[in-house]
């Protein structure tokens, strides 16, 4: 009889072990069904875990990228992780994430073809605003008047998507663009590009903001009010209720801050990597980051390292299906796999097993 | 524009449709709800159930056994996401999410064979006199079988969860693990089997797509579709009614915006567009702040993590 | 492997230059929007791919990326795949157009070729197809078919490739049934089977009795079918299962003669960046079976109607023309341009409703 004992405190060993062996089991599980699907189930390994940071022809471009990638997942997932932490559920975080980068091109397009250097911060305080405009929807009507925000939240990213789709062929439509939908391309115009700061870095303001993020909120938990008031209310919200949290001004505060932290990933996004407004400009980061949040326990450096390896997995999956022709549904299913033993192994820094008849109590 | 040429029956009976497989995985997924366990994963173990009805049906050509096995794959693939979070307690809400991804992914997968091809046709119900009456008529008979089916089910879910013992043992767990525990029900064992019946459900409703809506099969053709259920559940503040309540006007919302852009209303398409997710919205805040109390009816375990500590 | 990735290494390092030499084998790489199992756009560009394989045997060797967000993603992919040593790379859909411009910069010596777009360089060419020669085909058959005289077009997106088909359909339904009229419902979407049913029983239920539609999946070709007497017509590939009714016929993008002529090109050295926008006569776009629902005459003029645009006969857009507001656009017997084709934002004289912004 297998049994499993909750351990006080959880174990910092296992916690650090855990990950490396959800890694491993991951690799013999994929192994598995990548030789399942008629590929080399090493190869397939190597290239999705080790060639982006070490393949002699690739890495000096994908090593960076994978900083380009992993930024707005790590900046959304933090704002999601406080809200996550004190029971509030930001499920709409892509459409904060589309309405910030609506928001931060519009105001800088309003001013094309001035080339002030107002023009990117300006920018920037618009995408905050526009997610935390957005995030201030669900957060007002949940505590005016009871409105669940996950529904109310979910359902603004689909609005959010119908905007998009709207302003591409219509307001923010680039007139020199022959009648097709999508902006201006916002990296090609000097005042509202967004660069590599450092050239074959990777680093762009979007990851820069990012890292602050990390920092910031790793403050905020460890020593500031507002965060014991966030990490009390979700353990005890009646607790929290004695101790003079009020938990209205904490429901606008997390769901404003996740807003417009998903604003800015959209801004930082729209006006680097992506470079323009388009109907699909939307591509799931939104979502993604509540899985790298809870990856990364809604820790702070946890959810630095979850969005990382998060990256990794793409950019490996990218370069598996480049190189062994791998359906990307396969890495799809790979990455489901990766979730899931990094999940189950979570146990273990938890729980101890012990083997044996469990004792009456 | 020309309001005269929406036919308000035809209506009816197209957001019936329209409405079913949200219907089918929302109902499922309130279940697992009400046992306390949030299962985000409905999108994958739709498109799952939908891949798994297509192949089977088009192999055996028999579309019940299609819905059948439909409902076997969801519940295989919940039952994965059952074990890590009942027995390994892991997070719900990412596992659930992860199990979206691992769904889309294994769907397309196992469907790469059959792109292209036409799933064998399911019969619709024709009662011969009651399917000719007028209005009555065209909305309650001339389904075909999964829609009533739907309607039952949600029938028969509010039936046993108000008056069985199942259903009073099943909320029991779902509003405090802990005290159901104590008085000795098998709080993780109640829950698997709930895990279990919302992946049937959602398998159903995928179905429901591959089989009669599109009916063929192409990977990621739920498109969402199990999000949608998400909402509804939510919408419906956990009670079996209004989960048709809310599916039928979310279906109805959708099917009524795209009349109205065919009968050329001159209202701009993307206002029409996002209207369904507006008038949503609206309602909920309208039936929560009429009730004050209405956001306080999700049970109270609901997504917690249960250990025996005894 | 050796040599070429030592190669490549060197040419890292003097900055992204000529990855692409020393090989044997011509490496084609293909970027898609959507998986290859759509059945749709992304299907037909993979059927492109493996007709490229087949044509040239040993001597190619094909890669392919599926299910590509446009954007950032677009970008870093393109990189990856010039860098493993792609010669020839087809970008598949429009929203790759900047990112292709971007990574071509870097990549002088790698042949870029974008579909849809606008943008070129020395070394990227672009590619069309003109869908509206058979939307002007579908149109015919739908005016002579109709019996309510309503006529529904499920559209995507508001943007000049749908409106161009919504005009030219309607233009030759016109033609042959002066009492046509078109329901056109904008699903803002290119893919979602559920709602492409809903959108073509709105359709169906308002009187329409021939849908045309404008996105990717089979949806609406099931709602007729169960509608009865409705035709359809298959989108981006055959639909051929759901022949002879209630499709009718279909508009096929045949990629592969493009993309086996390109492939030739660079093999030869003889590639050159052109702007392609090829329809019915070099058969990029195909007219799919016209199925016997269709009467015999019927048929033999669309027949008719193909070969004369084929031949170069006939411009579905030849006027006179006026605008939705009335304005004059083209005169008698003159074609339009295609630079106001290509950009066509505005309905033609007839149409009811406007178009979204």
């Amino acid at each position: 009889m297998i049994r499993l004992e909750k351990r006080p405190t959880p174990s910092r060993a296992w916690a650090a072990a855990t990950p490396v062996l959800a890694v491993l089991a991951t690799m013999i599980a994929g192994g598995l069904l990548f030789a399942a699907l008629g590929k080399d189930p090493f190869a397939a390994i190597r290239i999705i875990f080790w060639d982006p940071l070490f393949h002699e022809q690739f890495a000096a471009y994908s090593r960076p990228q994978l900083l380009v990638k992993a930024g707005p997942l790590i900046l959304i997932a933090i704002g999601l992780s406080l809200g996550f932490r004190a029971g509030i559920w930001n499920i709409g975080a892509e459409g904060q994430y589309i309405m910030g980068a609506i928001c931060g091109a519009g105001a800088g397009l309003a001013f094309y073809p001035s080339e002030s250097i107002l023009i990117f911060p300006l920018m920037v305080l618009a995408g905050a605003l526009g997610g935390w405009a957005w995030a201030m929807i669900p957060a007002i009507l949940k505590t005016k008047f009871g409105a669940n925000e996950i529904l109310v939240s979910l359902m603004l990213v689909y609005v959010a998507e119908n905007v998009l789709a709207s302003v591409s062929s219509g307001l923010l439509r680039n007139p020199e663009g022959h009648g097709f939908p999508g902006s201006r391309n916002l990296q090609q115009w000097g005042a509202s590009a967004n660069p590599e700061l450092i050239a074959g870095s990777g680093m762009h303001w979007g990851v820069v903001a990012a890292f602050i993020a990390v920092i910031f909120t790793y403050v905020l938990l460890t020593r500031h009010i507002l965060g014991f008031q966030i990490r009390l209310t979700g353990e005890s919200p009646r607790a929290a209720r004695f101790a003079g949290v009020n938990p209205a001004r904490l429901i606008l505060i997390c769901l404003g801050l996740s807003g417009a932290l998903a604003g800015l990933a959209g801004l930082f996004e729209v006006t680097g990597p992506a470079g323009q407004i388009s109907i699909d400009f939307g591509s799931g980061y939104g979502f993604t980051a509540i899985i790298v949040a809870f990856l990364g326990r809604l820790h702070p450096v946890g959810i630095l390292l979850a969005g990382l390896l998060m990256a990794l997995t793409y950019i490996g999956g990218e370069l598996a299906q480049l190189m062994l022709g791998l359906p990307s549904a396969a890495i799809q299913l790979f990455q489901g796999m990766l979730l899931f033993f990094l999940l189950a192994m979570d146990v273990l820094s938890n729980f101890r097993i012990r083997l044996g008849k469990a004792e009456v109590a | 524009m020309d309001l005269s040429s929406i036919n308000p029956v035809f209506l009816i009976a197209s957001l019936m449709v329209a409405a079913t497989p949200i219907l089918l995985a929302a109902i499922g997924e309130m279940v697992v709800e009400k046992a306390g366990v949030l299962n985000l994963g409905v999108e994958g173990m739709m498109i799952t159930g939908a891949v798994c009805g297509f192949i089977i049906a088009v192999e055996t050509g028999s579309p019940a056994l299609g819905f059948v096995c439909a409902a076997l794959g969801g519940a295989v693939l919940s039952l994965l996401f059952g074990v890590l979070t009942q027995y390994l307690m892991s997070n719900q809400v990412a596992t659930g999410l992860g199990l979206t991804l691992f769904g889309l992914g294994l769907s397309a997968l196992m469907g790469q064979g059959y792109v292209g091809i036409k799933a064998p046709p399911v019969p619709r119900l024709d009662l011969p006199v009651l399917s000719d009456l007028p209005v009555v008529g065209p909305i309650l008979f001339s389904h075909d079988a999964m829609v009533y089916l739907s309607v039952a089910l949600v029938a028969a879910v509010w039936a046993v969860l108000k008056y069985s013992r199942a259903g009073l043992i099943l909320r029991a767990v779902g509003e405090n693990h802990d005290a159901a525990h104590a008085l000795g029900y098998k709080v993780i064992r109640i829950r698997l089997l709930a895990i279990m019946f919302g992946g049937a459900c959602a398998g159903l409703g995928g179905a429901y797509l591959s089989l009669i809506r599109v009916p063929q099969w192409t990977e990621g053709m739920t498109a969402g579709a199990g999000w949608i259920a998400l909402a509804i559940v939510v919408f419906a503040s956990w009670k079996a009614g209004r989960v048709l309540l809310g599916a039928y006007l979310f279906g109805g919302i959708t099917v009524l915006q795209l009349n109205l852009q065919a009968a050329g209303v001159a209202i701009p398409v993307e206002y029409l567009s996002m209207s369904p997710y507006l008038i949503t919205i609206l309602v909920l805040v309208i039936m929560s702040a009429d009730r004050s109390r209405a956001a306080l009816n999700a049970p109270g375990s609901l997504g917690r993590v249960f250990h025996a500590t005894s | 492997m050796k040599r070429r990735t030592l190669l490549a290494a060197t040419a890292l390092a003097i900055g992204f230059g000529g990855a692409a030499f020393a090989q044997d084998k011509t490496k084609v790489g293909f970027v898609y929007v959507g998986p290859i199992g759509d059945g749709g756009w992304t299907y037909e560009h993979n059927e492109g791919r493996l007709a490229v394989e087949e044509a040239f045997g040993d001597k190619v060797e094909t890669v392919f990326q599926e299910s590509v967000p446009e954007g950032a993603d677009a970008e870093r992919v393109l990189t990856q795949m010039a860098l493993s040593g792609a010669d020839l790379i087809f970008t598949t859909s429009f929203g790759y157009m900047d990112p292709t411009i971007n990574v071509a910069a870097k990549f002088p010596d790698v042949k870029f070729e974008h579909a849809t777009g606008y943008k070129r360089a020395d070394n990227v060419s672009t590619y069309s197809a003109r869908f509206y020669e058979g939307r002007a085909v579908q149109g015919h058959i739908a005016g002579k078919m109709t019996e309510s005289n309503i006529i529904g077009y499920i559209a995507s997106f508001p943007i000049p490739e749908v409106i161009r088909g919504i005009n030219s359909a309607y233009i030759h339904a016109k033609k042959v049934n002066p009492d046509v009229e078109f329901k056109i419902i904008w699903a803002y979407t290119w893919f979602d089977p559920a709602k492409e049913a809903d959108a073509a029983k709105a359709l169906i239920e308002q009187g329409a009795d021939v849908i045309l539609q404008h996105t990717d999946s089979t949806a609406p070709q099931a709602a007729a079918e169960q509608a009865g007497n409705v035709i359809t017509f298959g989108q981006a590939s055959d639909m051929g299962e759901f022949a002879p009714m209630p499709r009718v016929s279909s508009i096929i993008d045949n990629w592969a003669p493009y993309y086996v002529a390109r492939t030739q090109a660079v093999m030869d050295g003889s590639w050159e960046s052109v702007d392609t926008w090829d329809g019915i006569s070099t058969g990029m776009v195909k007219i799919g079976e016209i199925s016997d629902a269709v009467p015999a005459d019927v048929k033999a003029e669309a027949l008719a109607m193909v070969e004369a645009i084929g031949a170069g006969e006939y411009h579905p857009f030849t006027g006179p023309l006026k605008k939705q507001d009335g304005s004059d656009w083209l005169a008698e017997g003159e074609v339009a341009d295609d630079g106001t084709l290509a950009g066509m934002s505005f309905y033609v004289e007839g149409l009811t409703g406007e178009i979204p912004q």
